[in-house]
């Protein structure tokens, strides 16, 4: 493992520096020990993250196991991302921001329907993203488990009332998660326009990738 | 690649301006508007039971419930956490979904009025009866290393395993899992998101009653909680008993209780309207 050293985490060095557009998905193997840095270029725009083991993607990312493991609700710093298997697949070593969500799933045209009106029904979602992506790895709607939302702040009071509520990632907002374990990313960059999770606005997310552990 | 197109200030406003409408809604009205716990000495309809099925500590039990059957699960000596998932019978891959059951209702509570969503918005199950209201839909079922981490070394029997194999013999597999719901689980969420148990909640005879909106497969598990400080490596047994109710009132507190359950009915009602199922409508 290498030193820990932010100079080596320059955009120079990284092997993947991409654009994600708003409103579309986008999937890459993340090799063991690698980093993947997520920034919120914009600030306030969720990105709904889907986690495989590669080849073997029928161990995937676990809300459950994750946060049982962790004792508690909220993904950020140090989180250790844990799969059905309960075997560890990622740590979060950086994060800007805070608090991330893992609890409030992704948005789907169907889903809309209920929370927003019948109208909001033809409107682009995650879940569209997703089995498009997913169809590319030989996946379906089967396989859309509960995700992570990065930069999407979903707090749960003391009364049990939850709610997705306006971001707290100013523009630039970066999350960094080392691989433990080849992962196939699936993401989603969120369409919603209905709640505050993009601030009613979707706008892109960049993606850079470096060969070392950052930490 | 995508063009990129803004969203104009004054369509954000609006969308602002109706999910603050919702949203105060949803934990207002439609909150207050809840139904009080069922007392535990609540009978079953007379003459309505189909099966009477103990599951010991433990172990599992697979049913199909068909739409206006009712599921009640007993806590019989009250040392049970009872983890639950379900499938649609007419397509596995519409399976309870507790992220949008949760977003849904603005609330990570499960108790009497509420509904159990699919992954396609549809309602599976309601929560006609509830005499806790103490139910946890976040921290997941027990597995080979939660079981460890509590009683150390051993290959204790765990919830994780129980749904691989009720699973299987439903021509299920490990893909097919979703997050599990756990009954008579009082977990509280405190202001950082850190879980902790209620203890001197559950009760015996704690029960729920869960009335199925589509046919579905259930899976049931008796194998403990997590976070359970007296959890053992063998709970007392519970009961579950399968009745007939009839399919859900156009007045039913579930159905009226919130205006997205009253949508969601709807939607699913003409869903099951093009969907072969085994009663008669």
């Amino acid at each position: 493992m290498t030193t820990p050293s932010r100079i080596a985490l320059s955009a120079t060095h990284a092997v993947l520096n991409e654009v994600i557009p708003a409103r579309t998905p986008w999937s890459h193997v993340l090799r063991r020990g690698q980093t993947l840095r997520v920034i919120d270029t914009e600030g306030q725009q969720a990105l709904d993250a889907l986690f495989y083991s590669h080849p073997n993607t029928a161990e995937r990312y676990s809300v459950q196991d994750t946060l049982r493991e962790q004792g508690a609700a909220y993904i950020a710093l140090g989180t250790r991302l844990i799969s059905n298997e309960g075997r560890l697949m990622a740590r979060i070593t950086a994060d800007s921001s805070g608090r991330h969500d893992t609890l409030a799933g992704c948005c789907a045209c169907e889903s809309n329907a209920v929370r927003f009106g019948e109208a909001t029904k033809y409107q682009h979602s995650c879940r569209e993203n997703f089995v498009l992506e997913l169809g590319r790895h030989g996946m379906g709607k089967r396989d859309i488990v509960a995700n992570v939302n990065l930069f999407m702040n979903v707090p749960i009071d003391t009364a049990g009332d939850f709610a997705v509520v306006d971001g707290i990632s100013p523009p630039g907002s970066y999350v960094d998660l080392v691989a433990e374990m080849d992962l196939l990313c699936v993401f989603s960059n969120c369409p919603q326009i209905n709640n505050p999770c993009n601030d009613f606005n979707p706008t892109p997310v960049q993606v850079l990738i470096w060969d070392t552990a950052s930490d | 690649m995508t063009s990129l197109h803004h969203v104009a200030q004054a369509e954000r406003d609006a969308h602002r301006a109706r999910y603050e409408q919702l949203r105060a809604e949803g934990q207002g009205a439609s909150k207050q508007a809840l139904p009080t716990v069922t007392a535990r000495s609540q009978p079953l309809p007379t003459g309505a039971l189909l099966h009477h099925e103990v599951v010991p500590g433990g172990w599992y039990h697979a049913t199909r419930l068909i739409r206006g059957e009712t599921l009640r699960i007993v806590n019989t000596t009250g040392t049970s956490t009872v983890s639950l998932m379900a499938w649609s019978v007419a397509d596995t891959s519409e399976r309870l979904h507790l992220a949008d059951t949760m977003k849904i209702q603005w609330s990570i509570s499960l108790c009497k009025g509420r509904v159990l969503y699919t992954d396609m918005a549809r309602v599976a199950l309601s929560v006609t009866e509830d005499t806790s209201g103490s139910h946890d839909a976040i921290v997941g079922p027990t597995t080979p290393a939660s079981m460890q981490a509590t009683l150390g070394p051993g290959a204790w029997r765990n919830s994780r395993d129980n749904f691989l194999a009720a699973a299987a013999k439903l021509g299920l597999s490990r893909r097919d899992l979703h997050p599990c719901i756990n009954f008579f689980a009082p977990v509280s969420v405190g202001a950082e998101g850190h879980f902790s148990w209620r203890t001197g909640v559950r009760a015996v005879g704690d029960f729920v009653d869960l009335r199925a909106e589509m046919d579905l497969w259930v899976i049931v598990s008796n194998a403990g909680h997590p976070l359970d400080p007296a959890l053992a490596a063998t709970p007392g047994h519970i009961d579950l008993m399968r009745f007939a109710t009839p399919p859900s009132p156009p007045n039913d507190a579930c159905r009226t209780g919130s205006p997205e359950a009253a949508r969601a009915f709807k939607l699913t009602q003409r869903h099951l309207r093009n969907v072969t199922t085994e009663h008669a409508a």
